[in-house]
């Protein structure tokens, strides 16, 4: 038998400030060795679980505890004990780096344990070989990539012999190869060194790149169920709490095939596919092919834009497209490809060194940034940067308000803004009561009262659950159908794959593609090169001899929409 | 770019090579010498040597040329100012009387003014290119260890160390943030009056503070999760032992304190006079 190195019993927790447990009940035993997985929506408490092994529960988040925990055998009594056993790898690798220097944030543990200096030396040799960055020593955390960026922040809880590995949603913020490339990491660390790895992360499939052990899924501060990835999958638990299934799984569900976990669908490679196979191959003859939107005008011209941010360095190398009125169009590419710069550019937040911005007919280049905002709005990505107001009805309406448009005109905007949102119920309430992606909506809907033709996204569901995500999607979908012209700019495959018919790939300052997402992720040297990652429905269609595996992807998204509209 | 002015700058030199700690002490003791005399020959000395000093670090003119143009500005300024408010305060100093020539009321030009001037003026020049060294030479996390070396409490120089850090971060927001809500239509240029431009500004403040709180949050938790705050005490990974080269620059420095103070209070008076 393992020897067990978390253990809750009847464990609750209640934060001060809330009313009602966060954590209800908790059994759980995790094994040395073992690798787990704990997925569950926003809210169903995974992170508190989390924390709770962290030691950031009950220690920095003050609250009620009943039942009992026990990590590594004993009962934690303060977090910096807690810190000798766990390690704890934060999701967004910039927010978490202490020191300056790589070697300096690895030894950061270290220096707080009063090491003496040559001992350090060794130490960070040692563990900086492990991850392989043993010759980034002295390079700033700031410059490195976003893969070598997870290697660093993994080694600074190594350095300290932790026995258990805790991952609070590696995957958000990183792009689709670096996601895949954190989760090869993990598992390989896990090999070498044999430690517990718990992670917590609700994109389900990219975790499942490589084994885990174990899958915990939590929905409203309880467990519903704990069982290996094949048993998971096999059964309706994830579509009840609902938690995106894998893709190909999906797909061979809507076909009808009856999963059992004999078919070993955790992993695409290890999939039975042959007992689906004429399921599927039916399955897409009977479905409908979606119908091509007509074409309108073009509303967004860009031609031949050239920018740098300083001189001698440039950012932006010679981009052109044009987009269409009532368009969904996605702008993807890896880290630092120059997205964000480029819709600063249509915004008018950063001037193009050379090159024409036409809206419509007219050249807008010379517009200021307010000129171009009744036409062109932009949604940061993190509605805390754009709220600056207490109540909704006012954060709403500041725009309209300090144009000096009249009482009434800015009531009717703001309440027919607010409708669009799904905000009607709460225009009178204030705004530190709404959850993020409520906020989200109010930031969009501060936008539209200035009724703009264009709306770009900056991550439009970063960091939001499935539920959450469709919701935010489902709402940006009829404001298009009602005209509106969006563009996203995003890290999410699926939904490239799933809400835009057309993405624009960049990749170091230059258009590299301009095609239709599903042909876009099927070219495999465009996918490297802007660090994509091709969709498992591809590789299911190749499986299943499918003779156009594009025609399939399309076919899914185009049934799978119609299902969760209908369904929810 | 604005952000990456007065920052750390990677040299192999020997001015590099020393301490923090004793740049740390050396930088005090040479701004003391500073404040303390108006004797124009230390302060010759002084300028010449700090001069020297700049030489051997291999920071080059143009890498602190901004900043060096904003400190001149403003000593012109203050030279300005001081002989708008007190024309005759060489005068009261030196207690004679040499006229170059006359101006209007009491703007007379006097040879006592000037020469006073130019000792305020050098007491800038002395302190200027030491100042800028310090910064430019001391590596960031060295300069929280050597903080916490000469008696500050080690979360106090972190907390120094991460601010001067965060601050290009900050920045960003900051425009990110004003240019969204320009988008919106706010206007922080002279077109609009000074009242409505401040409560403008808010609208820019208050997003800052918010979404650098969840910044502060984020950091503190990783911090406290690897143990930061456990002890007393804490080691630095940055640190470095004294070497002889840094007593010896220690023992120089001291010297020319003991030296400059002597000179200067010898005579009972903080002025060297030459009239």
């Amino acid at each position: 038998m393992k020897k067990p190195v978390i253990q809750f019993k009847n464990y609750s927790f209640q934060y001060r400030s809330q009313t009602a447990a966060t954590l209800q009940e908790i059994n759980l035993t995790i094994y040395e060795g073992e690798k787990v997985l704990i997925v569950g929506p926003s809210g169903s408490g995974k992170s508190t679980l989390g924390h709770c092994i962290n030691g950031l529960v009950p220690f920095s988040y003050k609250g009620n505890v009943t039942g009992s925990l026990q990590i590594v055998g004993e009962n934690p009594k303060d977090i910096f004990s807690l810190s000798k056993k766990v390690g704890t790898v934060l999701q967004d690798p910039d927010g978490q780096f202490i020191g300056l220097t790589v070697a300096e944030d690895i030894a950061f543990a270290l220096e707080n344990d009063c090491t003496p200096q040559t001992q350090m030396f060794d130490k960070v040799a040692e563990v900086s070989k492990l991850v392989e960055m043993e010759n980034y020593l002295d390079a700033s955390t700031h410059q490195l990539s976003g893969g070598q960026k997870q290697r660093v922040s993994l080694a600074g809880v190594m350095v300290d012999d932790v026995e258990i590995l805790l991952f609070d949603e590696p995957l958000a913020n990183l792009d689709p190869a670096t996601g895949k490339y954190a989760i090869e990491l993990i598992d390989q660390i896990q090999q070498k060194t044999n430690k517990t790895v718990v992670m917590i992360e609700h994109r389900l499939e990219d975790v499942l790149h490589r084994p885990v052990d174990r899958i915990i899924v939590m929905d409203d501060g309880r467990i519903v169920s704990d069982t290996t990835p094949d048993e998971l999958l096999a059964s309706p638990i994830l579509e009840q709490c609902s938690i995106r299934e894998p893709l190909y799984v999906k797909a061979a569900k809507y076909a009808g095939c009856i999963m059992t976990p004999d078919m070993q669908p955790a992993h695409l490679d290890t999939f039975q596919v042959d007992a689906c196979k004429a399921k599927l191959v039916d399955w897409f003859a009977k479905v409908d092919r979606p119908q091509p939107k007509a074409k309108t005008e073009t509303i967004l011209t860009l031609t031949e834009i050239n920018f740098g941010y300083t001189p001698g360095r440039q950012t932006i190398h010679d981009v052109s497209f044009s987009i269409e009125k009532g368009e969904m169009v996605s702008i993807v590419g890896k880290n630092g490809a120059g997205k964000s710069t480029l819709s600063k550019l249509i915004c008018g937040f950063e001037k193009p060194n050379s090159g024409k911005i036409y809206f419509r007919a007219d050249d807008i280049s010379d517009d200021t940034i307010k000129e171009r905002a009744t036409r062109i709005g932009m949604v940061l990505q993190n509605p805390n940067q754009m709220i600056s107001k207490q109540m909704i009805y006012d954060e709403v309406a500041f725009g309209l308000v300090i144009r000096s448009f009249p009482e009434a005109e800015i009531k009717k905007r703001v309440l027919a803004a607010l409708k669009i949102c799904g905000l009607s119920p709460f225009r009178n309430w204030p705004i530190s009561a709404l959850s993020f992606g409520q906020k989200k909506r109010v930031t969009i809907a501060s936008i539209l009262v200035l009724e703009p033709e264009i709306i770009i996204l900056d991550e439009p569901t970063a960091g939001q659950d499935f539920r959450h995500y469709t919701d935010i999607m489902e709402f940006l979908v009829e404001l298009n159908r009602q005209g509106v012209t969006i563009i996203m700019i995003t890290h999410d495959m699926h939904l490239m794959l799933e809400y835009t018919p057309r993405a624009i790939v960049m990749a170091d300052g230059r258009k590299i593609a301009d095609d239709s997402a599903v042909d876009v992720l099927a070219d495999s040297r465009i996918v490297e090169a802007a660090n994509l990652k091709e969709t498992s429905l591809y590789e299911l269609a190749l499986r299943a001899e499918m003779e156009e595996p594009t025609q399939f992807i399309e076919r899914f998204i185009a049934y799978d929409q119609g299902v969760r509209k209908n369904g929810s | 770019m604005a952000a990456e002015m007065l920052s750390y700058i990677e040299r192999q030199s020997p001015v590099h090579r020393l301490t923090g700690v004793t740049k740390l002490i050396c930088f005090i003791i040479w701004s003391s010498i500073a404040m303390l005399t108006y004797d124009t020959r230390i302060l010759l000395c002084l300028f010449l040597f700090s001069i020297v000093i700049f030489m051997i670090s291999k920071v080059k003119l143009k890498e602190v040329a901004f900043v060096l143009l904003f400190i001149l500005v403003f000593l012109l300024m203050n030279n300005l100012a001081i002989y708008l408010f007190s024309p005759q305060e060489g005068v009261k100093i030196y207690g004679t009387n040499h006229v170059l020539f006359e101006m209007a009321g009491r703007y007379t030009v006097t040879m006592e003014q000037l020469f006073y001037q130019f000792n305020v003026t050098l007491k800038y020049f002395t302190v200027i290119p030491a100042a800028l060294l310090f910064i430019v030479t001391t590596n960031p996390s060295e300069f929280a260890a050597s903080l916490n070396r000469i008696g500050v409490s080690y979360r106090i120089s972190y907390a120094v160390a991460l601010a001067l850090r965060y601050i290009p971060d900050i920045q960003r927001d900051f425009r990110t943030i004003s240019l969204s809500q320009q988008a919106r239509g706010i206007d922080m240029s002279r077109k609009e009056k000074l009242p409505k431009r401040i409560k403008n500004a808010a609208s820019i403040i208050i997003p800052l503070i918010l979404s650098s709180l969840d910044k502060i949050e984020m950091i503190s938790n990783a911090m406290e999760l690897r143990g930061f705050g456990k002890n007393k005490k804490r080691t630095w990974y940055r640190a470095r032992p004294f070497q002889k080269i840094d007593i010896i620059t220690i023992i120089i420095f001291v010297s020319i304190l003991l030296v400059s103070l002597y000179i200067t209070f010898h005579n009972g008076n903080r002025f060297y006079n030459p009239f």
